[in-house]
């Protein structure tokens, strides 16, 4: 409990009350916000795939310092492979797989999860490996572009055999099915009745939870320290005998493998996938939500993550009516108010807390000024 | 020579048309402080930067404890053996004290990704160790009050010690170091001096560069002269500041040196 609240590690009681709260919360949360509606439970279930992205790019960008800008890409990977592994789309389009499968493509989460994670951590190594030498802007332009390349091949590998549907996209994918429950449909506990999104909420919770987890292991490792020097040093971290070509390799295959599978997750919740959910755009979001939060450190990671992931939910049911109410009519359209606060809320972020909203604590003479005096 | 460290010889280095290095060599004795002292521009931390695996050299030969090793990839120099600081201190500023040493246990442990992910057993057994030595270490070189202070806010002086410290946490058979007193005031001198001897009975053998001839000559058992890349004088610290070729090359030959240099 205490690896959650570091601040309480001399008092375990209070760590443990705080986490017990936080889960009560967070168990809660959806049976709050429903009362407004399944659209505001389903963006909780977004917030909490971003979670996982977030955390997973903040350990490239904010544990390693190599700043990647087509982190999307093992999303649209993970996405895919589970969109290829649990849809007919393959099935319909080569007779021989048809022959083989006759009841087609269907493969349990048990499969999918650990699959997904280790695809994208072969793509993250098949980017990693050409762009060792490449730092800051460099590596940034590189990564771009694998992200670009990604989405093109996704668009464009339709012929001359139909592997990915090209822009149209797979449809038709299963949803995710735990002990023979699909949670496509709603699960009746007896007291209560869960509708499908709770339960997408309720997996993607679990699985933010244990990636939060996995992050704050790696952080206190000899291979979280290593991934650090690098940042902070990478002459001193060499010196001191890291082999930087292979650590900052793992570095991209274990960010990627938590956007692999928050890409699997999010193909079976939507049960539809296509190369626009996986644009620049959206790699930028989640590196801004990276550097918004707090870069490298988790908490603030989390919070980012969840802000930028409720903030667009919240502005599309509040800034029609608002605008209407205090005008008499729509003067900007919610989605481009959208990217206007997106920039501003930027700029003032980065005027005001350069190093986010929950940057990691100082510690040191500078810290305890008081202390002294 | 079992009892030779360190074995370098025939290092040529050139930088485009300039010869930094030319058929330099060095052998250090097990249990020796060895300094390595020269003017400015004289090659010294090219050789040091050759040696350690920061530069390929054009040519040389590496013995390390009898071993040869290549000096191609810093991190398998830092492997077989020699650790060593930097002349404009280079820690993981970011870092707490604690975790500047912690990562100089790096290349002495074991835990792979898969143990991070998981924890397990084997690795929390090990993370506990790293965890305990570095501490000692923090100890050793008086820090361990500020384990927990980024090395960024530590004072100057403590910064150069947490750099040793760093180093040693790698178990090195040689501790390199690039002009430990640079920019310190003569009571870090001082103390910086204690902390060497400490550390070279302690059994560690030291190859220093520096710049303060006095701390040298009190320290080292024996000493190499650089002067534009070649190895001009080599002995005990006594010998070699006798010797006409040093004081030529530190004071100019007199005045009708200082004379020719100035008309040319």
């Amino acid at each position: 409990m205490t690896s959650f609240f570091p601040q309480w590690r001399d008092n375990p009681t209070a760590a443990l009350i705080a986490t017990f709260a936080l889960a009560a919360l967070l168990i809660a949360a959806p049976f709050v916000v429903g009362q407004l509606g399944n659209a505001w439970v389903r963006a909780l279930a977004f917030a909490a795939l971003y979670v996982m992205l977030a955390l997973g790019l903040n350990i490239v960008v904010g544990f390693a310092g190599l700043l990647d800008l087509g982190y999307i890409a093992f999303y649209a990977v993970g996405a895919y492979m589970y969109a290829l592994l649990a849809s007919p789309h393959l099935t319909d389009n080569f007779a021989a797989l048809a022959a083989l499968l006759p009841n087609g493509f269907h493969n349990p989460i048990w499969l999918v999860i650990p699959l997904g994670a280790a695809l994208a951590a072969l793509f993250g190594i098949i980017l990693g490996a050409p762009v060792l030498k490449l730092r800051g802007d460099y590596l940034a332009i590189v990564t771009l572009g694998f992200g670009e390349i990604i989405r093109i091949f996704l668009n464009n590998l339709n012929a001359p055999l139909n592997l990915t549907n090209g822009p149209q996209g797979i449809t038709l994918i299963d949803p995710v099915i735990i002990a023979g429950h699909s949670l496509a449909r709603p699960l009746d506990l007896g007291f209560v009745k869960l509708p499908s999104v709770y339960l997408y909420y309720y997996l993607f919770l679990f699985l933010a939870v244990l990636t939060v987890i996995v992050c704050i292991n790696l952080q206190n490792s000899r291979l979280g320290r290593a991934w650090m020097a690098i940042r902070e040093d990478d002459v001193a971290a060499k010196a001191m005998g890291i082999n930087t070509r292979n650590v900052k390799l793992l570095a991209f295959a274990l960010g990627a493998s938590f956007g692999g599978v928050a890409g699997a997750m999010f193909s079976a919740f939507q049960g539809f996938v296509s190369p626009e959910s996986f644009s620049l755009m959206e790699s930028i979001i989640v590196l801004a939500m990276v550097v918004l939060g707090g870069l490298g450190h988790i908490p603030g990671v989390i919070v980012g993550a969840i802000l930028l992931a409720m903030f667009p939910e919240v502005l599309r049911h509040t800034a029609v009516p608002l605008q209407e109410q205090l005008f008499g009519k729509v003067l900007i359209d919610a989605e481009v108010l959208r990217m206007l606060l997106y920039g501003l809320a930027m700029v003032v972020i980065m005027l005001y807390r350069p190093k986010g909203l929950w940057p990691a604590p100082e510690h040191g003479r500078l810290a305890e000024p008081k202390a002294q005096g | 020579m079992a009892d030779t460290i360190l074995n370098v010889g025939g290092v040529n280095k050139r930088f485009g048309g300039l010869q930094a290095l030319a058929d330099v060599g060095i052998r250090i004795e097990r249990g020796q402080i060895y300094g390595l002292i020269g003017p400015n521009g004289a090659g010294k931390t090219t050789f040091f930067n050759v040696i350690t695996g920061l530069y390929t050299p054009d040519s040389g030969s590496f013995e390390l404890d009898g071993k040869p090793y290549s000096p191609s990839e810093p991190h398998k120099v830092a492997a077989a053996g020699i650790a060593r600081t930097f002349q404009n201190i280079r820690l993981f500023p970011e870092m707490t004290a604690l975790e500047n040493v912690m990562v100089g246990r790096h290349v002495r442990t074991r835990a792979t990704a898969w143990g991070a992910v998981f924890r397990t057993p084997a690795t929390r057994r090990e993370e506990a160790a790293i965890r305990s030595r570095s501490l000692e270490l923090l100890d050793y070189v008086g820090l361990s009050r500020y384990a927990d202070f980024q090395a960024r806010t530590l004072a100057y002086g403590d910064q150069r010690r947490l750099e040793i410290a760093r180093a040693l946490a790698t178990e090195p058979k040689l501790l390199a170091l690039d002009e430990p007193a640079a920019g310190m005031n003569a009571t870090e001198k001082v103390a910086l001096r204690g902390l060497l001897e400490h550390i070279n009975r302690d059994g560690v053998t030291i190859l220093l560069i520096e710049h303060d001839v006095k701390l040298v000559m009190g320290l080292c058992h024996r000493v190499t002269v650089l002067d534009y890349g070649k190895v001009i004088a080599v002995g005990g610290p006594a010998e070699v500041q006798s010797n006409p070729a040093v004081i030529e090359a530190y004071l100019g030959g007199g005045h009708k040196a200082v004379a020719t240099r100035e008309a040319a």
